[in-house]
């Protein structure tokens, strides 16, 4: 079997997208995938590079379209892994309407955010997720927008698999990514991941403060909970599968899709052509 | 040749009423042309078909009218200037309209004594049978594949009740046309789509384009193509290309307004070299315009949409022919040059049906290679044509990666200037391969000719009707050239055509006459004079010829 490896990037010394690229990498050996069944799907942006970090298929498409382009792939071959790796500002921004209607549609994708809270590629403009007065050039008496919660709105709009991780608990976030790219479905993980150039709030101190782990007993099949623990993002931050239930992906539900091989290997067959042509004579 | 005009309220059933009548005449044997004149709405206001039928072939459509069929007052309103002086109206005896040709039918008591109002329509097919000696001995067979079975006994009564209350008035037709086929030209393109080998079609609900994703959806699961309402037309054009790229035949379709939201992917497919076939079918704009009329405003925004420079084809669909076989060959040039192929057509078009030789296949081409490289893949790898081997992911054990971003021959980025106009040069190569598959205009009418007309897409009924009008009469000689094939614009008979031609008139549904701003552009060729319209209802032959005589 092949094997994954990673390339030099475009980064800053220091940035979370580093530990990301390498629980990836980890994830997908631990997981004994091949990288030509694997593809890599991402926007614009920085965090948006890193399918071209490692050795897997790569779809680098348009800013805020990861989504789409990924659910396009998936449904063609569903024998393909497909992840889509991308900011926050690309998929909560740009991509926002996608992400809502992806998690209608539940297609099996992984779906992790590399979420700084600010736009790095840009150079450090407010993001989605930005806080309530973080200061950038462009928001230069602080943002006064109230902050996105992904996790919150995700659950509400009724996505399957719903996680946080921290790029400073790598162990903790390759075992996300996995279950993540196990789940038969739309699967989000947020990652929390410090920008060094840009964010000078969120720093890894920061989140070191007030990240926690969900310990064993937690119940992540309670929505109610789910919620209120999706909700929490002050002092205390959890970190884990926030909420998880088995639902019908998209290709379950679709009647071309399901019990049948992928789309690509079906043959195409004249004969039926042929029969609608007589329906309009 | 028969004109008739259909006419009532949305709602009234006249869909239903004209798609039957349209049936039986062409099983028949009679060519038939119906096109659509409907307000956006779903109850009330003015809608009616425009049908035409005779021994031969129809390809456009007609005011001026033998009869006209008003399930409601207005039609007769509206309309009754426009038919002939020998003409008939078909109504209800409830109207109080005062009108020699008036024909009254109790087609409200009957279908109420019947024991249901909704099939006037029925009474009404009835009557038109009767009127232009057609025997109903079809009609059953039709009924059945229009109406739920339970329905199907009291409309049969309802067709004779019609039948039993009128005389014959027009000589019977014979036309050979009862094994031809008849359809809208949407269902066309999406028949053309399944032809080709589609397996993905992503689109988001926009009059006028709509019905295609009807039909396929109504066919995709016995076809095997997935058919998928996006959340927008981003989203639609997106899924489009990103199944593209992983080996399913894609195709997503659009009206202007929905294009101008898929302009940034039309770069994508056109920078990551990823083929797709994207529909446009026009309407009136800007912004929300005239939802369901038609216009050809939209060429030089087909030619020019998205940022940058990269190699595309634009092909303007003339007829319910073109519909079907350039559908079919957009699909085989979209993957043969990894390239955007728009396919531009508009509400006549697609709203309209018409009868046509059935349609025939060709062996297609839907297999990718599947050959491995034992090196490095290079998806964007440097040839002599600028095409370069395309490989499907997880078909082999080589990595496939694009980039919307400038990118070297394995789709990584770049920002090298020597790197960044080889890969221009690369894409933009194509073009010359694409040129040589160009099919040239249509040419029309006398050879010794002195006016040329120019047109393009769907005037190509209404010109070539002119053009026999015209030419019926000894004193002016005219010819046509109409474009299907328009971007890049095949040249050879043009140049070679307005040599000899005294005067050139384009004629265009826009407002600014873009083909000729096109020609001139790219041969110098200029056009004297135009006819151009742009109320969002189509242009008739009658109304060209009207324009040329009239000093346009």
């Amino acid at each position: 079997m092949a094997k994954f490896h990673t390339f030099d990037t475009a980064w800053c010394p220091g940035c979370g997208n580093f530990s990301i690229l390498e629980c990836l990498k980890t994830a997908l050996e631990e997981l004994k995938k091949d990288p030509s069944e694997v593809l890599l799907v991402a926007g614009i942006g920085q965090a948006a590079k890193i399918p071209q970090y490692i050795n897997a298929n790569a779809f680098c498409g348009l800013h805020g379209r990861a989504l789409p382009a990924a659910t396009g792939a998936k449904i063609a071959n569903e024998k393909l892994t497909v992840i889509v790796s991308t900011g926050d500002g690309d998929s909560y921004g740009e991509g926002g309407n996608h992400f809502l209607h992806n998690i209608r549609r539940n297609i099996d994708i992984a779906h992790f955010v590399h979420d700084n809270q600010v736009y790095g590629l840009t150079k450090g403009q407010a993001s989605p997720t930005s806080d309530e007065g973080l200061v950038t050039s462009i928001q230069p008496e602080g943002n006064v927008n109230t902050p996105l919660n992904p996790l919150l709105l995700a659950i509400a709009a009724g996505a399957g698999f719903v996680a946080r991780g921290f790029t400073g608990k790598k162990e903790h976030l390759v075992s996300l990514m996995k279950q993540a790219i196990g789940y038969k479905g739309y699967a989000l993980v947020d990652i929390m991941q410090p920008c060094v150039s840009f964010n000078k709030t969120n720093t890894y101190a920061w989140y070191n403060e007030r990240v926690y782990m969900l310990d064993e007993n937690y119940d992540s099949s309670d929505k109610l909970l789910a919620i209120k623990k999706a909700m929490e993002f002050t002092d205390k931050i959890p970190i884990g599968v926030i909420f998880k239930e088995e639902k019908p992906s998209f290709n379950e539900k679709n009647s071309v899709l399901k019990d049948s091989k992928p789309l690509i290997d079906r043959k195409y067959d004249q004969t039926i052509t042929s029969r609608l042509f007589k329906e309009f004579i | 040749m028969y004109n008739l005009l259909i006419g009532g309220a949305a709602g009234q059933g006249i869909d239903t009423t004209s798609a039957i009548l349209e049936k039986i005449l062409k099983r028949a044997g009679y060519s038939v042309f119906t096109c659509r004149d409907f307000m956006s709405r779903i109850r009330g206001g003015h809608n009616f078909y425009l049908m035409r039928f005779g021994e031969k072939e129809v390809i456009s459509h007609s005011y001026n009218l033998d009869g006209i069929i008003a399930m409601d007052e207005e039609t007769i309103n509206i309309h009754s200037n426009e038919l002939k002086k020998d003409g008939f109206i078909l109504c209800d005896t409830s109207i109080e309209i005062e009108d020699s040709r008036i024909l009254k039918i109790a087609m409200e008591d009957i279908a109420k004594k019947l024991g249901n109002i909704r099939v006037s329509g029925s009474i009404a097919i009835g009557a038109v049978l009767k009127l232009f000696n057609e025997d109903y001995s079809n009609i059953e067979e039709v009924l059945q594949s229009f109406l739920d079975e339970r329905y199907v006994d009291i409309n049969l009564k309802a067709v004779k009740a019609g039948y039993d209350s009128i005389e014959t008035r027009y000589p019977r037709l014979k036309g050979r046309f009862d094994d031809w086929m008849l359809l809208s030209g949407s269902n066309a393109i999406a028949l053309g789509a399944i032809a080709a080998g589609i397996k993905f079609y992503s689109a988001y609900p926009m009059s006028p384009a709509t019905p295609i994703m009807g039909y396929l959806a109504t066919k995709g699961r016995d076809c095997g193509i997935v058919v998928e309402q996006a959340e927008d037309e981003i989203a639609a054009i997106n899924m489009a290309i990103g199944a593209s790229y992983a080996g399913a035949r894609s195709m997503t379709a659009t009206s202007g307004g929905g294009f101008s939201l898929m302009v940034e992917a039309l770069g994508l497919s056109g920078m990551a070299e990823i083929p797709l076939v994207v529909v446009n079918m026009q309407r009136p704009g800007p912004a929300t315009g005239l939802p369901t009329r038609t216009e050809q405003g939209d060429l030089k925004f087909m030619i020019s949409a998205s940022q940058g420079e990269f190699p595309r084809m634009v092909i303007a669909l003339r007829t319910h022919k073109d519909a079907f076989y350039q559908t079919v060959r957009a699909f085989n040039l979209a993957e043969k040059y990894q390239i955007p192929v728009i396919l531009l057509g508009d509400q006549y078009l697609g709203d309209a049906s018409a009868t046509v030789e059935p349609y025939e296949i060709n062996s297609i081409e839907t297999e990718y290679s599947n050959s491995e490289y034992s090196n490095e893949y290079l998806r964007y790898k440097y040839t002599k044509s600028g095409v370069s081997p395309r490989l499907i992911p997880m078909k082999s054990k080589n990595l496939v990666t694009i980039d919307s971003d400038e990118h070297d021959e394995t789709g990584k980025i770049t920002e090298s200037a020597k790197v960044r106009v080889q890969m221009m040069d690369k894409r933009m190569k194509k073009l010359i391969l694409i040129e040589q598959e160009l099919h040239e205009p249509q040419f029309l009418g006398a050879v010794d000719y002195d006016i040329l007309l120019i047109g393009w897409g769907s005037t190509y009924g209404p010109i070539s009707e002119a053009i026999e009008l015209l030419n019926s009469k000894k004193s002016k000689k005219y010819a046509a050239l109409i474009f299907g094939d328009i971007f890049p614009l095949p040249q050879k008979l043009l140049i070679e055509k307005s040599k000899k031609a005294k005067q050139i008139i384009n004629i265009e549904q826009n407002a600014t006459g873009q083909l000729a701003g096109l020609i001139r552009e790219y041969t110098g060729i200029i056009c004297s004079k135009s006819i151009l319209k742009y109320d969002g209802r189509q242009i008739t032959g009658e109304e060209i010829v009207k324009r040329i005589k009239g000093g346009i």
